[in-house]
């Protein structure tokens, strides 16, 4: 368990060190290199707006009305025999595939739960772990014409199961509930 | 890193999502909660947005030095035994295994920008190896396992995230993601062995 906290204190410094020094190594203009990536990231997040206006519109909306509790209500008997946290089935269903849907959804867990919760800590972990398996799909059958994924949607949504049980079952081992 | 996308599939979900809102709200005579989740939503997609600037940012102005050192030539030379056993119907001196290999160490790296791009490369020269033009190969499923599992070592929206909500510790969860994406390929990499063997199976009987 401490190796687990220890790689997250590390991971992060230890990946910023290595691009520098091999960057520095390998005669990368570093300063002048940062400054032109990080010129996209503006844009990158202003093209996220409308997206994740969409979505945190239809999520609040559907929380502040009521009816993601009258959800809850009906499913908890049901996930609670089969242990899952209730709060935390619509990102699981949303994942694969909606990116800027599922970033609301762990937006509006962060808001309700706080960020360093269960619930925060087990969404950041889902949201993290895969990416958005139907996008994804589509984007490279779709570039070459592919019309028949044969097994390849199967594979994607069964290991996105994968990385929700994963995810709840670190979280818990890692953090406690 | 976060992409727009748009499928027939979220055009279900967001008018359900709002509609299952209204229609509880009125039925509940709590109607002005509507106005109150609009106005909230859409002042919360602004700042997240917004606020997500500084990371996302940052992110790519270290990933650009990444890319310019060749880091993912670096780890492709590590991949590729890997990649050979993964891909056994592409022969090694094929093109294609280079943009396969290129397309997982830039994933590998979280370098999302670049990733899609060699996949997609990858995807054009798989077509070209694929006997069949609007079937996949198995090759190609097992790009598509690899890309949709996504080995992440970084999450760097989640970090950033994390942090405009006030938690104590961003990255305390690299820790747990890198375990959960792990198992996630793991098992991605198992289940399209398993699916191929059994599609193999059923074209010879």
């Amino acid at each position: 368990m401490n190796v687990v906290a220890a790689v997250s204190a590390f991971a992060l410094p230890v990946t910023l060190a290595t691009i520098l020094v091999v960057g520095l190594v390998r005669r990368v203009p570093l300063y002048e290199s940062f400054v032109e990536g990080a010129k996209e990231g503006f844009g990158t997040s202003v093209n996220l707006i409308p997206h994740l206006i969409a979505m945190m519109v239809a999520v609040s909306v559907f929380r502040s009305s009521g009816a993601l509790g009258f959800l809850m209500g009906v499913l908890h008997p049901l996930l609670n025999r089969l242990r899952f946290p209730p709060e935390l089935l619509p990102l699981a269903l949303l994942r694969p595939i909606s990116g800027s849907g599922s970033l609301a959804l762990v937006t509006d867990l962060f808001k309700h739960f706080g960020a360093d919760s269960f619930l925060g800590r087990a969404a950041s972990t889902m949201q993290g772990s895969t990416d958005t398996t139907l996008y994804v799909l589509t984007v490279y059958f779709g570039s070459v014409g592919i019309r028949d994924p044969r097994y390849a949607v199967k594979v994607g949504l069964l290991s996105d199961l994968v990385s929700v049980i994963a995810s709840i079952w670190a979280v818990t081992w890692m953090f406690g509930k | 890193m976060v992409s727009g996308e748009e499928n027939a599939l979220m055009n279900v979900i967001w008018f359900a999502l709002f509609m299952a809102g209204i229609v509880v709200a009125a039925a509940t005579g709590r109607i002005e909660t509507v106005t109150e989740g609009v106005l909230n939503g859409a002042k919360d997609g602004v700042l997240v947005s917004f606020g997500l600037i500084s990371v996302i940012a940052f992110w790519l102005g270290m990933m650009k030095i990444a890319e310019q050192a060749g880091l993912v030539q670096s780890l492709a030379k590590l991949l590729r035994p890997l990649a050979r056993w993964l891909y056994p119907s592409v022969p090694s001196d094929h093109p294609a295994m280079g943009s396969l290999i290129a397309n997982m160490s830039a994933n590998i790296l979280g370098l999302g920008n670049a990733a899609t791009p060699l996949g997609l490369k990858a995807m054009r020269e798989l077509q070209s190896l694929n006997g069949y033009r609007d079937t996949a190969s198995t090759a190609m499923c097992t790009l598509l396992a690899m890309n949709t599992a996504s080995l992440t070592v970084i999450p760097a929206t989640m970090i950033g995230l994390r942090m405009e909500f006030h938690s104590r510790a961003p990255a305390e969860i690299v820790g747990s993601t890198l375990l959960a994406t792990l198992m996630a390929t793991a098992a991605a990499i198992v289940l399209d062995r398993f699916f191929r063997r059994r599609s193999m199976g059923k074209t010879e009987a």
